[in-house]
């Protein structure tokens, strides 16, 4: 369609338009279905935004992070840290590697044992943080290396628990994506079931068109532009009422939480502005194809 | 204009009509008649495309109407004025609109149509009953809102299905040079109807042919009416 064309049907031609009178009912349900629609597929896209961020985020982090780990009896742990870290600091593609201080492994445990914890008086091991390089570096070899210098040493690449939580954050985008697609669906039966009703109650008019010469364009557009124009104002005002949601909840702080960073982000606030065109599109579509298949019908 | 050849129709039980052939020449004027339930309404909508015939074959301005597609029936239609015997209009317009529908539908202009529309409902005697809605209408009223709205697009072809039925006879005599001055101009008529008394009526000013439909096919009718 031109620009023109798309214009005048969003203008519409009076003339056109009087021809199939007005409806009350079916309008009213399409605006408030295709307003919950809207207002539903808000959230499903936060959720699968969000979900992918975090997929992105721990994917990241957690592939170039890693822990050395120094069990060993206390008088040992100084000379044997010392070791470890030489040898990390040997390794090629480790862009560094630093012993956590007993103030840090502290703040660690806190949540747990809470503040005043007598660290010394703990066998707690040795933590050494590494940060990978690009090219990282093979896990494998390092194990052996450490394991014959550094008996007390334990690589963590964290690999063993990051696949599962990235696999969850995946699958809740995958989830989210699924309920938009489900919400076209059910909006594309709804249009379908509200045009159908609608033309149903115009059979005379219809008719009556078709015998004075109308074509099946010009039967079909006078449906087609009101349910198109009912999805685009419904889906808009979902829209906007959802977008108000996210905005209103906590916003992400330190704690970091995957609830809180539920929402969008930057450019992410354009993205449901394209839900109330897809509605629109989704109307246009059904309202053709259900006037179609009915004006088929007749001779 | 239209040509019927050898066309059999049925409605699903026995054939209604068969091996009928009808050619309406350009200005002619024909009735159809027949008893109720011969196929009158059945031939009109065989004319006009509302029906496909189940054997033989229909033309239309030369054209297999068999072959048209659906905007080219559409396009036909407004080529061919018809009377519905039971007319039906859109019931939330006033009259006015629904006899201009054929414009709207076509997309003419209707600053240029409103000075033909207002002759046209006064031909008729409409004008008091412009801003009225179909249902409010007497059955007379509909009949000659039906013509009115049949004749607006100035087709080249006009059907009419007992286009007298319901209204007496001073009107009827109106409606009827109505269209023989639409004849005059050129056009074909064809008007079923049971009217005897009409149809001597018109063949006193025009050369009319008038067509009987018994044994399922057309006789042409003898100087006995
Ligand atoms: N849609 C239909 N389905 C089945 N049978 C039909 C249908 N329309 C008409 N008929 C039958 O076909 C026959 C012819 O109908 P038609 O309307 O053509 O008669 P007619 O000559 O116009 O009669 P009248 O003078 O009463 O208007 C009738 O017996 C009628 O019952
Ligand atoms: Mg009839």
């Amino acid at each position: 369609m031109s620009r023109g064309t798309i214009r005048a049907f969003l203008v519409g031609d009076a003339q056109a338009d009087r021809v199939v009178p007005p409806s009350g009912f079916t309008a009213h349900l399409t605006l408030f279905v295709s307003a919950a629609m809207a207002f539903l597929a808000v959230f499903a896209l936060a959720l699968s935004m969000a979900s992918g961020r975090l997929a992105d985020r721990w994917g990241e982090e957690l592939a170039l992070s890693a822990t050395l780990r120094i069990s060993a009896p206390p008088d040992q742990r100084a000379a044997q840290t010392r070791a470890a870290l030489e040898i990390l600091n040997q390794t090629p593609g480790i862009a560094s590697a630093r012993a956590l201080t007993a103030e840090e492994q502290a703040a660690l445990l806190e949540p747990w044992f809470g503040p005043d914890l007598p660290l010394e008086s703990l066998p707690v091991p040795q933590l050494i943080e590494i940060i990978a390089d690009d090219p990282a570096y093979d896990a494998a070899g390092l194990r052996l290396r450490l394991s014959g210098e550094v008996p007390g040493a334990i690589l963590d690449d964290h690999t063993r628990w990051r696949a599962p939580l990235v696999d969850a954050a995946n699958s809740l985008r995958r989830l989210g994506l699924i309920s938009i697609l489900l919400i076209v669906g059910a909006t594309a039966a709804m249009v379908t079931l509200a045009a159908h009703a609608a033309l149903a109650a115009n059979a005379q008019v219809i008719e009556v068109l078709r015998l004075v010469g109308a074509k099946d364009r010009y039967i079909a557009q006078a449906f087609v532009r009101r349910f198109t124009l009912r999805a685009l104002l419904g889906a808009g005002v979902g829209v906007v009422l959802g977008m108000a949601g996210v905005a209103l909840l906590p916003s992400a702080d330190d704690a970091g939480g995957f609830l809180t960073g539920l929402g969008f982000q930057g450019a992410g606030w354009l993205v449901p502005l394209v839900i109330p065109i897809l509605g629109a599109a989704v109307a246009f579509g059904a309202t053709w194809a259900a006037a179609r298949h009915r004006l088929s019908e007749l001779s | 204009m239209i040509e019927l050849e050898h066309v059999g129709y049925s409605y699903g039980g026995g054939d209604l009509l068969s091996d009928l052939s009808l050619r309406l020449a350009p200005g002619s004027f024909h009735f159809l008649t027949g008893p109720s339930g011969a196929g009158k309404t059945t031939l009109l909508k065989l004319c006009y495309g509302a029906l496909m015939p189940t054997t033989g074959r229909v033309q239309a301005f030369d054209m297999d109407m068999a072959s048209l597609d659906r905007d080219q029936v559409a396009l036909t239609r407004r080529r061919i004025g018809v009377v519905h015997q039971d007319c039906q209009f859109l019931d939330h317009l006033p009259l006015a609109d629904n006899i201009a529908l054929p414009l709207t539908v076509s997309g003419r202009d209707m600053s240029e149509e409103s000075s033909n529309l207002a002759e046209l409902m006064q031909w008729v005697g409409l004008s008091s009953r412009a801003d009225a809605l179909p249902p409010e209408l007497s059955g007379g009223e509909r009949q000659r809102a039906a013509l009115a709205r049949a004749v607006i697009m100035s087709p080249d072809v006009i059907l009419a299905d007992e286009p007298t039925g319901n209204v007496d006879w001073e009107m009827s005599q109106r409606l009827l040079r109505l269209l023989l001055e639409l004849n005059k101009m050129g056009k074909t008529v064809l008007i079923a109807s049971h009217d005897l008394a009409l149809i001597r009526a018109a063949k006193s000013q025009v050369q009319a042919r008038v067509l009987r439909i018994s044994d399922k096919t057309l006789h042409l009718a003898g100087a006995d009416l």
